[in-house]
């Protein structure tokens, strides 16, 4: 692997850029691998990453049916925090928040981490119960979040309206400073070219049409660019997870239902830092390349269309108008629409399955672009080890039959 | 100053009227009908841009809405800025301000151009590759740069003083565009008597025979303004007819949901009053058609983005519609018949010309006519580079043959105008946005559209019509098509005699080939974000060659103008680099919005007051003339205690509390949610809905229900009372009102559609005024008449139907207090004459009026669960210590399942409970977390959290609720509260019932 930097960059720059070799290489799959990688996100490649990396098992093929990062991995709105209620989720969350700090060294690929910090606002009296209650809870947890005043909160956020005579007036907000925003795309190529050197074949444009099985094992996948034999599979592939596993012969509690998101034109840095808020419902930060970023919410409807309606868009815009009147002319320059897979408990699904030797690493609802190297570490160490890690364990399949469940929905302060 | 590039005559503009404006500073003149851009062309301002990364000079590219660089800041009156217009769509008025935009100190020396020195260390994607030692630098040093060099204009700062209006509108057919073809389709459309909706963006109807049409075009031997105008008459004549101009669609959303933007008074200074600035419109269309016509393209060479280089389309726009001539030495550089045409134009207006066709053989009539009029005409020859700093000055040429020799150089050749033209894309975005496929046709390059999945089509140029005649014809062929479909006969429309040069033959070419090594050059693909051709090939190079990848990577396409000049520029390069073709590379998402919205558009009339209805309760106008401070819980505003002069909030609560249990009190509960649920299988239905038994329920008889969600998680709570055989009332949480009426409508017609049931919602229907206090039915006894209120005739849980002052009225014998206690419901029109006899009735007594905050502190000192507060949705009855609400043996409900999971169990769950603090003055706070240890450090386990904590008056100190790990098991034990200063505070764990456990004074 060609190590960037500047010097490389200057060296490169002399001879017009003409030898950079390939970020990563585009192999024909092998008949056989030791572990197969189903979905070439953020995730399927941090875990492909990790098992090279971190437990020596290069033998790996990362399976994506498009291009690397082609689903919510390139759809999301970028933010990173772990301020999260339960402390399996929050130790989840931070475990991925420490590797994002040195993610850019460690991958040499700038994915532009900036812990700009994450405000969420209190509207309500119920809101500041509950924002602070995650303020208590995160501190014992030893994840930083502090409580601020509506002019606190300003300060932080100088765009941000605390008008009191507003319909729902800002009462105060929680700050995780260690929060920020990454650049999503440079996740999914940092991680496939981290992977690739370290011997990973990332195969493109490869759908897997089968999963066989030899009884309860899993013993390979068929693919439309032929069979490819494995003992362990790893299923990284949000939404699709209830198509593959359904395959595999078991059902998974599953809803995938569109998100929307959009972005203005770009214009000069007017926003310092994120700030989220689950009342009025909008959430909203300041690209590198100067565009508003802003997360909508869900469709009403399950749906695997990576699109949704405008009354979704019109919805935050309304929010976003209320908290910052100022944006008001500013201009929506493109609106998409991702497919966020959710489990019952709003809580991700990692580790084992019903089907030796098949690992499940999904139902990251809408947040899973902030957990991206922690998922891929944690879920390395389970398929490696054939036991889940034990920040995974608490996420196991099994929780939805026990009963022992991680309800965030519960604790994202949305009215439940 | 006289307009130096204004010609005599022509073009649609006002000349009696002059309107002044200023771009940096700057003043000019221009008249009634120019663009900003036409009228800085006339000005002979060619510099009016920096670009976004290399801070290169820019111009104006285009004539139109497709605009990628000449970009600039509107500053008008009241704060009203707008970053980021396209000058050569914003109309020109009197006094319009500009500035131009990304540059310090001044457009003509930008100290950022420096960027430009530096390209060769900028290449795609160079962020990636750097910025990465010492990891502190990247946010300390290197983001912050990058983002001061990022963005084009500046955001607002000021609150926008417009107003913006949404209209809905449905028709039978939404016309988008009001081109030729547009127009033929509207006209078909109309005369047979369907709904038409016409959107067009431009000023006025028309499209391309407004501008270059209107020189090369005769219909019926006449200028098409003739045509144009009688079409016009008739469309606004017709009673169904809307014809919307200056107005764009901009999403074409699922099954003909169209949404359009029309710009009110964005060509004036500011919205006169009584209009909105803008006004989006929400179309459901049976049809739609889309007349969207074409955008040219341009090629991509070194140099081609100096100002001074121009789409040949354009300059022909600039020159019929604008009578400005961009250019007087001008070089035309093309690959298809179309640009001959233009040289001639240009020509007559009196412009030097050269003709590059980079064709090997040009038809030689059209050759032999251009050199006729004494222009020079290149054919197999190319552009390969320009020179000038500021603005355009030399062009260089070389033939197609030796274009990539190294050796030799390039004949340079004077030039104020380059002209570019590649060809004429289909314009189909709000196809694509419909979900309609492209396909691709090799011999022109272009994409035209495929099949689409609801009634979408295409006409005229964005269906590949090369001419005005094959527009008319395919217009008419699909209006007809529609009109079908629709089940109306086709009229019929005699469409005039098209006199207009032929279709012109095209050779695509994406890019000059360019020798190697070309380090300086700088062929863009896309102008607006600086992409160059150089870029896309490393992007290739490095695997970036996924279409998705390669805009992402480069950012091409990605700018304000999403690309819609370069797209498919760099799709042919990306094919052609990659030795593949365009269909197996695919297209990218083409994504709504067309053009960039404004978000107070989007957000229209919901503003401020209008951002979400305020709810008020019948006792609201009274609480107000009391001082009641309120506090928003959802949409309702409810009074949250009522302070006598000089008391403080705490005092207030306090005097409301202790008045509550020693006298009587009142509050206003009209915020609950209520349902009124009928039908013969209406207690079957809430026995699989609610833990309780209802079949069970007497008549006339309450009951306090709790529901819970599948996973056995209490959802919410609530009394329900049984009116008759067939008939309950069931209330919710103020919160739970419209979740639960639909959870109920949710599983009453997906899962058990045969029951016989019917639900209202009948929140707003009842005020519910809650009396409680041993003072309470004394309160009521004078105002009630045909009810029994001893306790013997009434008990506590039961509901009696008579009249409260004169009004009818049910009455319920429930309490959330913990005392006595009477909600009195009354038709909400009758709930504030009624609340004020019930507190005259009480003053004799003296009775209290109570908000929000009283009430969670009473109940709460009886033990009384808030939903929401108490519970989070992790919470079952069992932690509640509930369990005696789940009824046994009355068959299935929702939840029972999972609460007999073993997890639920568990003796460790988290268990509802009371704290005493140590400290008896000591209030704790409300989400803090419960530990064992005082001393542990974080990251350290914690039992549970304070979910309730109040100061109180009745008990003379404070206490808490508290779900806790074993709580139960605990009672008696100390605990740890944290804080958020200083350290965690020592608690006693009680039992969660705090007043009156035995239930004495409720059933007095």
């Amino acid at each position: 692997m060609v190590r960037y930097s500047i010097f490389t960059l200057a060296r490169n720059a002399l001879t017009g850029h003409e030898h950079w070799p390939r970020a990563w290489r585009s192999p024909d799959p092998r008949p056989a691998y030791e572990v197969v990688i189903v979905g070439g996100g953020g995730h399927g490649l941090a875990t492909a990453y990790y098992l090279a990396k971190e437990h020596g098992i290069r033998d790996v093929a990362v399976l994506e049916r498009g291009w690397l990062g082609g689903g919510n991995t390139g759809r999301n709105t970028t933010i990173v925090r772990s301020n999260y209620l339960h402390p399996e989720s929050a130790a989840l969350y931070d475990h991925a928040v420490k590797l994002w700090r040195d993610l850019s060294q460690v991958l040499n690929f700038n994915v532009m981490y900036s812990d700009r910090g994450v405000m969420m606002l209190a509207h309500s009296q119920h809101d500041v119960h509950i924002l602070k209650r995650h303020v208590h809870a995160n501190r014992m947890a030893g994840v930083d979040n502090e409580w601020l005043s509506p002019q606190e909160a300003k300060e932080y956020c100088p765009p941000l309206s605390i008008d009191p005579r507003a319909r729902y007036p800002v009462l105060g907000a929680a700050l995780q400073r260690r929060g920020g925003v990454a650049r999503h795309d440079a996740v999914a190529w940092g991680y496939a070219r981290a992977a690739d050197a370290l011997g990973v074949d990332i195969i493109q444009n490869c759908e897997v049409t089968a999963i066989r099985r030899d009884g309860a094992r899993v013993v390979g996948v068929e693919t439309t660019r032929g069979y490819i034999a494995t003992k362990k599979l790893g299923l990284v592939v949000a939404g699709h997870t209830s198509v593959l596993c359904a395959m595999a012969g078991f059902r998974m509690p599953l809803e995938s239902v569109p998100l929307q998101a959009l972005v203005s034109e770009p214009v000069k840095p007017v926003f310092p830092c994120v700030v989220m808020s689950n009342t009025v419902h909008a959430y909203i930060s300041q690209s590198d390349k100067g565009e508003l970023v802003i997360g909508a919410g869900t469709d009403q409807y399950v749906s695997y269309s990576q699109r949704g309606g405008l009354q979704v868009i019109e919805h935050a815009l309304e929010a976003i108008c209320e908290l910052f009147p100022m944006f008001s002319r500013m201009r929506m320059m493109r609106q998409w629409g991702g497919i966020v897979d959710v489990t019952p408990d709003r809580s991700p699904i990692i580790g084992k399955s019903p089907v030796e030797g098949l690992y499940l690493n999904c139902g990251w609802g809408t947040g899973g672009f902030k957990a991206t190297p922690g998922s891929g570490h944690v879920f390395a160490w389970t398929i490696a080890k054939d036991e889940p890690h034990p920040l995974a364990a608490p996420f196991s399949l099994d929780r939805f039959t026990t009963g022992r469940l991680i309800d965030e929905a519960a604790a994202a302060a949305v009215a439940h | 100053m006289s307009p130096a590039r204004r010609l005599p005559q022509g073009g649609r503009i006002d000349r009696r009227r002059r309107l002044r404006f200023t771009f940096d500073g700057r003043s000019f003149e221009g008249h009634p009908g120019d663009t900003l851009a036409s009228a800085l062309l006339a000005n002979d301002v060619l510099l009016v841009a920096r670009s976004f990364k290399y801070h290169r000079p820019r111009g104006i590219f285009s004539a139109g809405q497709e605009e990628p660089s000449a970009l600039v800041q509107l500053e008008r009156p009241g704060g009203r800025r707008d970053p980021n217009l396209r000058a050569t769509r914003q109309e020109l008025f009197d006094g319009l301000i500009a500035y131009s935009q990304n540059r310090w100190p001044t457009l003509r020396v930008d100290v950022a151009a420096l960027n430009d020195r530096l390209a060769p260390l900028f290449p795609a994607g160079f962020y990636y590759k750097t910025f990465m030692w010492p990891r502190w630098a990247w946010k300390a040093l290197y983001e912050p740069s990058i983002r001061r060099m990022a963005g084009l204009g500046q955001a607002p700062t000021e609150p926008d003083p417009d107003r913006y209006e949404h209209r809905f509108a449905h028709c039978d057919l939404l016309v988008a565009g009001a081109g030729a073809a547009g127009l033929v389709a509207a006209l078909v459309a109309v005369r047979a008597g369907l709904r038409v909706i016409v959107a067009e963006d431009d000023v006025a109807i028309g499209g391309w025979l407004l501008g270059e049409g209107s020189a090369r075009v005769r219909l019926d031997g006449e200028r098409p303004d003739l045509w144009l105008a009688q079409v016009r008459a008739e469309l606004e004549a017709a009673p169904k007819c809307r014809l919307l101009c200056r107005t764009t669609v901009f999403g074409c959303y699922d099954h003909n949901f169209v949404a359009l933007l029309e710009r009110v008074a964005d060509h004036l200074p500011e919205p006169p009053a009584g209009l909105p600035r803008q006004r989006l419109w929400k179309v459901r269309a049976r049809q739609v058609l889309l007349a969207t016509g074409t955008l040219e393209r341009p090629i991509a060479f070194p140099g081609n983005d100096r100002p001074g280089v121009m789409l040949a389309g354009a300059a022909a726009t600039y020159l019929h519609r604008f009578a400005v001539l961009a250019g007087q030495e001008v070089v035309l550089f093309g690959n298809h018949d179309g640009i001959y045409a233009i040289a001639r134009d240009l020509r007559w207006a009196g412009a030097r010309v050269t003709l590059v066709d980079s064709r090997q053989r040009p038809a030689p009539r059209l050759v032999d006519e251009l050199r006729d009029l004494g222009c020079e005409v290149r054919t197999a020859s190319v552009v390969v580079g320009t020179g000038g700093r500021l603005r355009l000055q030399q062009v260089h040429l070389t033939t197609r043959a030796r274009a990539q020799e190294t050796t030799g150089l390039p004949e340079v050749i004077p030039a104020d105008l380059l002209l570019v033209s590649g060809g004429h894309n289909p314009d189909l975005a709000l196809f694509a946005q419909a979900r309609g496929r492209l396909v691709w046709e090799e011999a022109r390059g272009i994409f035209l559209p495929g099949e689409a999945p609801w009634p979408v089509r295409v006409a005229g140029g964005a269906n590949g019509c090369p001419t005005v005649a094959a527009a008319f014809a395919d217009a008419l062929r699909v209006a007809r098509e529609i009109v079908i479909d629709l089940g109306r006969t086709p009229p019929s429309v005699p469409l005039p005699l098209v006199e207009e040069p032929g279709a012109a033959a095209i050779e695509p070419l994406w890019r000059v080939p360019m020798p190697k090594p070309r380090q300086r050059a700088k062929a863009f693909v896309d102008l607006q974000d600086d992409v160059t051709v150089k870029d896309l090939e490393l992007a290739i190079r490095e695997g970036y060659g996924a279409i998705e990848h390669l805009k992402r990577y480069t950012t091409t396409g990605m700018g304000t103008d999403q690309g819609k000049t370069g797209n498919v520029v760099a799709l042919g390069l990306a094919a052609e680099t990659q030795g593949t073709s365009v269909p197996e590379l695919g297209y990218t998402t083409f994504r709504q919005p067309y053009l960039p919205v404004p978000f107070g558009a989007v957000v229209g009339p919901h503003r401020g007051r209008l951002f979400d209805p305020v709810r008020l309760p019948p006792s609201h106008a009274w609480a107000e003339r009391q001082g009641a401070v309120f506090e928003p819980v959802g949409q309702w505003r409810r009074a949250r205690y009522f302070p006598r002069t000089g008391e403080t909030m705490e005092q207030a609560i306090a005097r409301e509390a202790r008045t509550v249990r020693q006298a009587c009190g009142l509050m206003d509960a009209s915020t609950l949610g209520k349902i009124d649920v009928r039908g013969p299988d209406a207690a079957e239905f809430l026995n699989r809905l609610y833990t309780n038994d209802w079949k069970r329920l007497a008549i006339g008889r309450c009951r306090y229900g709790l529901l819970l969600r599948d996973d056995g998680m209490v959802l919410d709570d609530g009394v329900g009372a049984r009116l008759g055989d067939h008939h309950f009332h069931l209330t919710t949480t103020t919160g739970g009102a419209a979740r639960v009426l639909a959870w109920f409508e949710e599983w009453l017609q997906t899962e058990w559609p045969h029951l016989r049931v019917y639900l209202t919602s009948v929140t707003e229907q009842w005020a519910a005024f809650a009396l409680s206090g041993p003072q309470a039915r004394e309160v009521l006894r004078p105002l009630v008449e045909g009810v029994d209120l001893s306790p013997q005739a009434f008990p506590h849980m039961s509901v009696r139907e008579g009249r409260v002052a004169g009004v009818p009225a049910r009455l319920f014998r429930i309490s959330f207090t913990g005392e006595l206690g009477f909600e009195i419901n009354v038709p909400a029109g009758y709930g504030a004459y009624v609340w004020e006899r019930l507190v005259e009735a009480g003053e004799p007594h003296g009775l209290v009026v109570y908000g929000t905050e009283t009430m969670h502190l009473l109940r709460a000192e009886k033990g009384y669960i808030v939903i929401g507060q108490e519970t989070d949705g992790t919470v079952s009855p069992i932690d509640l210590g509930m369990e005696w609400l789940i009824a046994r043996g009355k068959g299935d409900f929702l939840g029972s399942r999972s609460l007999a999971r073993p997890e639920m169990r568990r003796p460790d769950r988290k268990q509802l409970v009371g704290l005493l603090p140590r400290d008896p003055a000591m209030v704790l706070d409300e989400g803090a977390q419960i530990v064992e240890d005082p001393t542990a450090s974080p990251p350290a386990p914690t039992l549970g959290h304070v979910t309730s904590s109040y100061a109180s008056p009745n008990l003379g100190r404070t206490f808490a609720l508290a779900l806790v790990a074993g709580g139960r098991s605990r009672i008696g034990q100390q605990l740890y509260v944290t804080r958020l200063e200083g350290p965690p505070v020592a608690v006693e764990v009680t039992a969660p019932v705090f007043w009156d456990p035995e239930g004495k004074r409720l059933h007095a």
